[in-house]
């Protein structure tokens, strides 16, 4: 094909006002939920029932989008943040979630709680091609693009972190005989089966394998059977109150092993102290946030402007409380995908720039994890630190590890 | 008084029939979601109507109807999950296995009267959920992660939208499942079941078989409340234990005494009333705090509370028959003194 000069030169102004055309249409895009003054998205968790101790998390978004619009919303635009009561129950879940998706029209959903909760409105929200982002659990499922092209997780997943504790004690125990503490249901399953797959051929050197349910009101005789079975690495599923209890009572009958403890117990606040500081020496655990408590972050810029934040915006709330600084973290996650979107505010475009981060710093993460997402790559947040208890707070150490994939 | 009531019934039913094809017309009053809300709404007066057969007319007290509901919800769910059963094939069958798990449940309970048959029962809710659990079971219940299902496709090609098909599913279940028990309270039997409650000894005297009638009550009721579980399981396409908490069976028992003990028309109101104040408990809680001003937090569930303690106050015998005492005392204000005493008489015997 031969291309006349002064063709060529009608094609390129032809195809430059066409893209202007064309962009002049792209500025502003919307779907339900965006117009030129507000964004709404939509958020549940168990503000009552048997669950609600999660509820500050949904308490720190309110004040969190509160402050946002107060500086100016973005792009301009006022969010409106909905909020429902699921009540940790699947069933009124896929209620309020209908009704945000079908009454309240929001654009998306936001860092809505719970593993059950968020199985149960998985299939509709992909029917219904609405972006489920950032999601508060730390399952392995919700980073599957191809099956699941709408939700996207957020924390390091729980298999992942698994694989790494697996890892560590096979390279520095080498005699490792391991007994796992779990907490009955499918967070403590995913743990244990990352542990499992870290351990790989060496899957037999796990001696005791016990359980407990939510609702038990101690875990002592678990502990016991475990320092039975003459385990010398002691690997702990649980969820705060359980985790204070085995690591208390692992020291009062004498069993020393070498202990990993899941990052959703690592806060000094809830776990180590009640648990007794002295009890607690050398126990390792994996993090990816700064813990409030500890002392190395006083001085630390991003610390120091979350503290004057929760100071000025929520003065009531106790900043050693770690629920505040994931808050944060996802929230800010949140508003950056928003603020990319620019005036193309799609459920589409939404999705894309959510699956497109490239290295990008979120303040509240531990230094040098960062978030990364791509179209075929929906765990945000794959690295994590190891850090060991001294003294009365957690002390980094090592390099941060990035898992390659799972 | 009769003939009146029973217009007011067909004029309802052709309502709950026709309004949901005004959906293209109305498409914002009439919406799915909407749709939706009433089909679950009545899902919950199937189940308080279940429990209603056992309690309100049979005189014996259950704390644990979120067990079988949950029992025909799994039973439902696994027939489609693992069976690949068509929807509608797994009512008659949460059925039949909910009224045999009802029945031989009923058989121990017969030994147990009032409060400790309240405890037993309670000891049945809280243990389902864990038994849903259990390691052997988990190849079937898919354990804590539960079983995801697909909502009912629309039959035979009709124009409807899938939530419209659920709403028509769970309406013509509920009327049937309704028409039944109505017809079996007004045989022998039904009045079998109220003698019992009223008086058991002198049922028994009258040559009431009282323990097969109550423990098939209890098979019956178990049998209702687990149709129910078995639509909600369609309705909402998954199943798990978290969904079956002991909460379940305090709202059903909740939906019952606000409703109306012993009325048919109360379990249905009370079904329609725990979904509706469960829903806009937290509409009032925020309101309050945002446009009231209110200084401190009011959870739902204390709105939830205040709503429920100022119905009872005002309406002990719950909505139906507080309607249908405001109704008595309006007509007889209006034909003068005399029949105001037979009224009197009359509220004396509804209070008794």
């Amino acid at each position: 094909m031969i291309t006349s000069r002064r063709g060529f030169v009608s094609g390129v102004s032809a195809a430059a006002l066409l893209s202007v055309s064309r962009s002049a249409f792209a500025q502003k895009k919307y779907d339900d939920g965006a117009t030129d003054k507000e964004i709404k998205i939509g958020h549940f968790c168990p503000y009552s029932g048997p669950a609600s101790a999660y509820g500050v998390i949904g308490q720190a978004h309110q004040v969190f989008w509160k402050m946002v619009n107060d500086t100016g919303g973005i792009n301009g635009r006022k969010v409106v943040f909905v909020t429902l009561d699921d009540g940790y129950s699947p069933p009124k879940s896929v209620e309020v979630t209908r009704q945000l998706v079908e009454q309240d029209k929001v654009l998306c959903l936001f860092n809505t709680l719970g593993t059950p909760t968020n199985t149960a409105i998985h299939k509709y929200v992909n029917q219904k091609k609405v972006p489920h982002l950032f999601v508060s659990t730390g399952a392995s499922k919700w980073g599957k693009p191809k099956e699941f092209p709408w939700t996207m997780g957020f924390q390091p997943d729980y298999h992942t972190e698994g694989v790494i504790y697996a890892k560590h004690a096979l390279k520095n125990t080498p005699d490792a005989k391991v007994a796992v503490l779990m907490q009955n249901d499918d967070y403590g399953k995913d743990y244990f089966e990352g542990f499992k797959d870290g351990l790989g051929k060496e899957a037999g050197r796990i001696v005791k394998h016990v359980t407990y349910e939510v609702t038990d009101p101690t875990v002592d005789s678990q502990v016991i059977q475990m320092k039975d079975s003459g385990a010398n690495v002691f690997f702990n599923i649980s969820t705060p109150k359980f985790a204070a209890q085995s690591i208390r009572k692992a020291a009062e009958i004498g069993w020393k092993p070498v202990q990993y403890l899941n990052n959703v117990s690592a806060s000094v606040a809830s776990v180590m102290k009640p648990a007794g500081f002295d009890n607690g020496q050398g126990i390792l655990t994996a993090a990816y946030l700064k813990d409030p408590t500890d002392h190395q972050w006083d001085n630390d810029d991003e610390m120091k402007m979350w503290r004057e934040y929760m100071t000025k915006f929520m003065p009531q709330a106790n900043q050693a409380d770690a629920n505040y600084i994931f808050a944060y973290a996802v929230a800010t996650m949140m508003r950056e995908t928003l603020k990319k979107c620019g005036d193309n505010l799609t459920r589409e475009n939404v999705m894309r720039q959510a699956a497109n981060f490239q290295n990008f710093r979120i303040p509240l993460l531990l230094p040098g994890i960062n978030v990364s997402t791509s179209p075929t790559d929906f765990y945000p947040i794959q690295a994590v630190q190891l850090s060991r208890f001294k003294g009365e707070t957690w002390e980094l150490f090592g390099e941060v590890m990035h898992a390659e994939s799972s | 008084m009769a003939a009146s009531s029973k217009k007011w019934l067909w004029g309802l039913l052709a309502a709950a029939f026709l309004v949901p094809l005004l959906r293209p017309v109305l498409p914002d009053i009439v919406s799915d979601y909407r749709l939706f809300l009433v089909s679950t709404m009545m899902i919950a007066a199937i189940a308080v109507l279940g429990l209603n057969l056992l309690t309100g007319f049979n005189g014996q007290i259950s704390l644990g109807h979120g067990a079988f509901y949950a029992v025909g919800a799994y039973t439902a769910a696994v027939l489609m999950d693992q069976a690949n059963w068509p929807y509608w094939a797994t009512i008659p069958a949460a059925a039949i296995v909910c009224f045999i798990v009802g029945y031989l449940f009923g058989l121990p309970a017969l030994k147990l009267e009032g409060h400790y048959l309240a405890l037993a029962t309670f000891a049945l809710a809280l243990a389902v959920p864990q038994i849903l659990k259990y390691k052997w079971l988990e190849g079937l219940t898919g354990g804590v992660q539960g079983i995801v299902l697909n909502k009912p496709e629309v039959p035979f090609g009709l124009p409807m939208s899938e939530d419209q098909w659920l709403y028509y599913y769970v309406l013509i279940v509920m009327v049937l499942l309704y028409w039944g028990a109505a017809n079996m309270l007004n045989s022998r039997s039904g009045r079998a079941m109220k003698a019992i409650r009223d008086y058991a000894i002198a049922a028994d005297t009258m040559g009431i078989d009282t323990a097969l009638y109550k423990t098939v009550t209890f098979g019956i009721s178990a049998a209702y409340t687990g149709i129910a579980g078995a639509l909600s399981a369609s309705a909402i396409a998954f199943v798990a234990p978290d969904s079956f908490n002991i909460f379940l069976s305090i709202k059903f028992l909740i939906g019952l005494v606000v409703g109306g003990i012993g009325s048919l028309a109360g379990s249905v109101v009370g079904g329609i009333f725990y979904v509706l104040v469960d829903n806009s408990a937290q509409a009032l809680s925020t309101f309050a705090k945002n446009d009231l001003g209110l200084q401190f937090d009011l959870s739902a569930y204390t709105v939830f509370g205040i709503l429920l303690i100022v119905l009872m106050y005002l309406m002990p015998m719950g909505i139906v028959g507080g309607v249908y005492y405001l109704v008595q005392s309006m007509r007889s204000s209006m034909r003068g003194p005399q029949a105001q005493q037979q009224a009197a008489t009359q509220k004396q015997h509804a209070t008794r």
